[in-house]
């Protein structure tokens, strides 16, 4: 499952892929139907279930994330969502109390398998989290700090680029050199995604990347986020039901225990929930 | 209704009793706070007085530029850039050895071990600091001396591999054992400073670190110290402070020889035994024919210089820490 040279492939037709599909892309990234009938599968899951201790944070789950989509994954506090997503570039690594069982394949490759460099994966996972967390160091060395963590040429238009991508580009073009930490909570989350973005990698997660804005940074996020898809595969965790029918392709709904009740297009979900407890959550939390 | 209002407005009233002890608390805090400040301006005051009197009988540019530090022979004098020179070289020796290992040690400690070996590691380093200087002192005489001035092969079954400091020749008193024992005494001051500040590093900066794809060492050299340098230079000061003002250690170590600094081969310096200026105050007041003579006042002479070095290595620091803050 994990010889290195399957590895190496699955890099290489990352790069081309991403650059090819970009034009197919740019004219279907808002509606879910138009994907086409057989998506590419990025991450699967298999009877992945983690512990911290004792506690069991997620239960048997079994899920396949498609590529260029935003797949959201919802559910009350302390479901999960936010294990889930760290299990994917093998952030829960961090924490000594977690074990995990079960098996993570990214792109064919089991990323919990014995020869997988977790430092070489999260190059190809990018992650941006709840809380802006720039480093305090300024505009541009954020941006370039991938890339030189990566031994990688860091030039003035990589970092340009990723600040237009990240819809930041004109708010701080004239001030580059200043600190991170001087620029709005919704401006350093751009700038958080701007640096992950800068590495290129092939996932992007996120979680709760919108929960301490407000509502108009939250929307510039939420526009980025729908345009990122044309060249990443977005998977964000939210407390916010709306934001998740929103801005996701498909959504998966994990409720208390860690356990995966349901994955289907968000469409599905928020109109037509095939478990009770679903519609439940869903109406429940609309009132 | 009306009865609930009216508990609510005598529970506004001002009570004279908790607004006088309020005031008091201020005060009691106050008081301490002026006290360590009156003790400082006390003992600088002390300094200066009597430094002045002895101003009076040599002047401080022969004080600060003479060459010769004899203040209790027949024809005194009292050229302090011996002293000077004999401190600066226990305190660049030491440092040369406790900056690196201690701030190493605090990495490790802060991003490296386990809860389970930082639980173990840090309480032991920390014993280090407790070790009275008179025994590193002792340790450095008896102990290290002689390891240096072993011929080369027998320092080599000793600890093996090569060595690529050849240490001519030692004398039993000798500057280098003197740093190396002072060296070993601030290390636990400097990590356990230093991993106080790099725990204090918000883990969402580490995150934000791995990431993107960082090792641990780089998120170590390049996320976590730079964002705790200013608690970095704090702990390098107290612990150069503490270097600079050595007594025990040097005294019995390094011996009591107030010697010129010998240039281009600076670690020559290191064999033979200097004086340092604490060392050197020692002597004077340990001396028998104590008095208002200009000997004792040129310890208060040693004795403000070395304030004002210290004062100037902190304000230094301070500017340094201001420079390259990174505020999270």
């Amino acid at each position: 499952m994990s010889e290195p040279d399957q590895e190496t492939q699955a890099g290489s037709t990352d790069e081309t892929g991403n650059s090819s599909l970009i034009e197919t892309h740019v004219t279907s990234d808002t509606s879910v139907d138009t994907q086409g009938e057989n998506p590419t599968s990025v991450v699967e899951t298999r009877n992945l279930s983690v512990y911290y201790d004792e506690e069991q944070a997620l239960d048997d789950v079994n899920l396949d994330i498609y590529e260029q989509e935003v797949t959201a994954i919802i559910g009350p506090s302390g479901c999960g969502k936010s294990t889930f997503l760290r299990c994917i570039n093998r952030m829960n690594d961090l924490v000594e109390a977690a074990t995990i069982e079960g098996e993570l394949r990214f792109r064919g490759t089991d990323i919990y398998g014995d020869n997988v460099d977790p430092v070489a994966l999260r190059r190809q996972i990018g992650m941006v989290f709840q809380h802006p967390n720039p480093f305090p160091k300024s505009i541009y060395d954020n941006v370039a700090y991938g890339l030189r963590v990566q031994d990688e040429t860091v030039t003035d238009e990589i970092v340009e680029t990723a600040l237009k991508r990240a819809a930041l580009w004109e708010e701080v073009k004239d001030q580059l050199h200043t600190s991170a930490l001087d620029l709005s909570g919704g401006q350093q989350q751009r700038l958080c995604i701007a640096r992950a973005i800068a590495v290129n990698p092939d996932v992007l997660l996120m979680d709760e990347p919108a929960s301490a804005l407000d509502p108009i940074a939250t929307s510039k996020i939420e526009d980025l986020i729908e345009d990122l898809t044309s060249e990443y595969t977005v998977i964000i965790v939210t407390h916010n039901m709306q934001q998740a029918a929103r801005i996701s392709d498909r959504t998966a709904v994990f409720l208390t225990g860690g356990e995966l009740v349901e994955f289907d297009h968000t469409t599905t979900i928020f109109e037509n929930p095939a478990d009770d407890r679903v519609e439940d959550y869903i109406t429940g939390k609309f009132g | 209704m009306s009865k609930k209002r009216e508990t609510e407005l005598s529970s506004l009233e001002r009570s004279e009793f908790i607004v006088r002890k309020e005031r008091l608390y201020g005060q009691l805090l106050a008081a301490c706070a002026v006290l360590t400040i009156a003790v400082t301006g006390g003992i600088i005051l002390s300094l200066s007085g009597q430094a002045l009197t002895f101003f009076g009988h040599v002047s401080p540019i022969d004080f600060l530029t003479g060459q010769n530090w004899s203040p209790l022979s027949n024809t005194p004098s009292y050229g302090v850039i011996p002293l000077i020179s004999g401190t600066l070289i226990v305190t660049v020796g030491s440092a040369v050895i406790a900056l690196p290992v201690g701030l190493g040690a605090a990495i490790y400690l802060s991003e490296y071990a386990s809860s389970r070996v930082r639980g173990i590691v840090k309480p032991l380093l920390e014993i280090l600091a407790g070790i009275p200087t008179v025994i590193y002192g002792y340790f450095a005489l008896v102990y290290l001396t002689p390891l240096l001035d072993a011929p080369l092969p027998i320092r080599q079954t000793i600890i093996p591999g090569e060595f690529v400091l050849v240490v001519p020749s030692i004398s039993t008193f000798n500057a280098l054992s003197a740093s190396i024992a002072v060296g070993v005494m601030i290390i636990p001051m400097v990590s356990s400073i230093s991993e106080d500040a790099l725990s204090a590093v918000p883990d969402s900066l580490r995150e934000a670190g791995y990431g993107l794809g960082s090792t641990k060492f780089d998120v170590s050299t390049s996320i976590v110290v730079p964002a705790a340098t200013s608690g970095i230079v704090s702990s390098y000061v107290l612990a150069l402070s503490r270097a600079i003002g050595e007594t025990m250690i040097v005294v019995v170590a390094a011996g009591e020889s107030p010697k010129m600094p010998t240039f281009p081969n600076i670690l020559e310096n290191f064999t033979e035994s200097i004086e340092t200026m604490t060392v050197a105050m020692v002597n004077i007041a340990s001396a028998e024919s104590l008095g208002e003579t200009v000997a004792y006042e040129s310890m208060f002479a040693i004795g403000l210089t070395l304030f004002a070095i210290t004062l100037t290595m902190n304000y230094i620091a301070e500017l340094i820490s201001r420079q390259y803050r990174e505020e999270y």
